[in-house]
């Protein structure tokens, strides 16, 4: 058992300080939220991520029921917080809509997803 | 026995498309990745020598060559506490890999390999057994998340499969051992067969990291946010030399939790039969994610150094 002890507390004591300051950036949350229903129309669509993002490799897109792209096609960075992407909406009618992000973190790793969400009538 | 040593080893995390895989403790997984575990930890009852616990510490690197080779090496120190006797302990033989990444597709979060295990004999110790021959053993891995399932089936979105088939080929077909009794100098020659056997197994999991940021926020909180439920099978079929016996191994239900740089997980070792044993066991691991410890350096691979 001190063996054991003395390998964890070796490893987490030589690994960890060295880690960088990002990783791989997944989704923390969003508004609207992922798989949520919102009564009223969105104005923008945004993502708080894990990691802070590289803006420029990085995108946000909404699309409608039928697969036209609705969103303003501005995907920007929060301007003081470097993990959250937005992206700006026209006003949208009731319905199920589709996001779908590619995001590069600093470090350069991608991920990706996507989620729906509902505007109820 | 054999079954039960195989969940000794650790394997890979990775990405295909929206999916994170975490690495599964027990049974060997497609990806090709940067990682270190170190340590995973197992103990079990088997039934030898009327009951022998046997625990294993052991470590693995895995390093990428080129983003979709890689070579992986892995080391066990094992103790043998039998119910009656002197415990013994040493290393086992060295173990190396080699896995190559043949398909991977996004969309439908499926990923296809095949790889190269060799375990270099006469490498470990004679006291717990370690074989004095080597072994070779391919073996096509997959891996295939289902979050391409219908709306109507969202909450099945989260789970994910992987798995692995491949047969371990001994290069010694049987050994044998001569003992001389020392009264009346009768020589007894015994030989043990070593068999070709079929290693398969796979891992059923569900990713709450993957419900959260895919299906449905469910405003669940740190830690359970990043946990990853699954059940792992691992198991071994003796295929020739007169030991085409029952299939051992055992089913491993557990959970792994799966973090920015590290994963830690735990699993109980459940035997399936009799002729695996009849005690439960546990294995733990704490992996690390090197590619993002060290994205510029050592957790890049050698040769096209994308991530």
């Amino acid at each position: 058992m001190k063996l054991l002890c003395r390998i964890l507390t070796l490893s987490l004591v030589l690994l960890l300080p060295a880690a960088r300051v990002s990783a791989h950036a997944f989704l923390e949350h969003s508004d609207p939220p992922v798989g949520g229903k919102v009564h009223s129309a969105p104005a923008a669509v945004r993502i708080w991520f894990t990691e802070a993002i590289e803006p420029a490799s990085s995108s946000l897109q909404v699309f409608d029921a039928a697969g036209k792209q609705v969103d303003k096609k501005d995907t920007h960075l929060d301007r003081s917080n470097r993990s959250l992407l937005q992206v700006s909406l026209p006003p949208l009618g009731p319905g199920t809509y589709k996001v779908v992000w590619r995001v590069v973190s600093l470090d350069t790793h991608v991920t990706k997803g996507d989620f729906r969400f509902q505007v109820a009538p | 026995m054999c079954a039960l040593g195989a969940t000794s080893r650790a394997y890979g995390h990775g990405f295909a498309g929206a999916r994170f895989f975490p690495a599964t403790l027990s049974t060997d997984d497609p990806f090709v990745a940067d990682e270190l575990s170190l340590p995973t930890v197992s103990t079990i009852r088997t039934p030898d020598d009327g009951g022998t616990r046997e625990t294993d510490i052991s470590v693995e690197l895995a390093k990428r060559i080129t983003p979709q080779f890689g070579i992986e090496i892995g080391e066990t120190l094992s103790v043998l506490n039998p119910h009656e006797g002197q415990t013994m302990n040493g290393f086992g033989n060295l173990e190396l890999g080699g896995k190559y990444q043949l398909l991977k597709n996004g969309p439908h979060e499926a990923i296809v390999s095949v790889g190269l295990d060799v375990e270099i004999g006469g490498t470990g110790s004679n006291s717990i057994g370690a074989d004095s021959f080597s072994t070779w053993s391919p073996a096509i891995f997959f891996g295939k998340g289902f979050g391409d399932l219908p709306e109507a089936l969202r909450f099945l979105k989260p789970v994910a499969l992987t798995g692995v088939a491949g047969i371990a080929i001994p290069t010694s077909a049987s050994t044998r051992s001569i003992t001389v009794n020392d009264q009346t100098g009768e020589r007894d020659i015994e030989i043990e067969q070593h068999p070709d056997v079929l290693e398969w197994g796979f891992a059923l999991e569900y990713s709450v990291i993957y419900l959260q940021s895919q299906v449905q926020d469910m405003h669940l909180p740190a830690p359970i946010d990043r946990l990853i439920p699954l059940v792992e099978f691992a198991l071994e079929t003796p295929l020739n030399r007169g030991a085409c016996g029952p299939t051992t191994g055992t089913i491993n239900p557990g959970v792994i939790w799966a973090g920015k740089y590290f994963q830690v997980g735990v699993e109980a070792v459940v035997p399936i039969n009799e002729h695996t044993g009849n005690n439960v066991g546990v294995i733990a691991q704490l992996h690390f994610f090197l590619d993002d410890l060290f994205p510029h350096t050592i957790g890049l691979p050698l040769f096209g150094g994308t991530k």
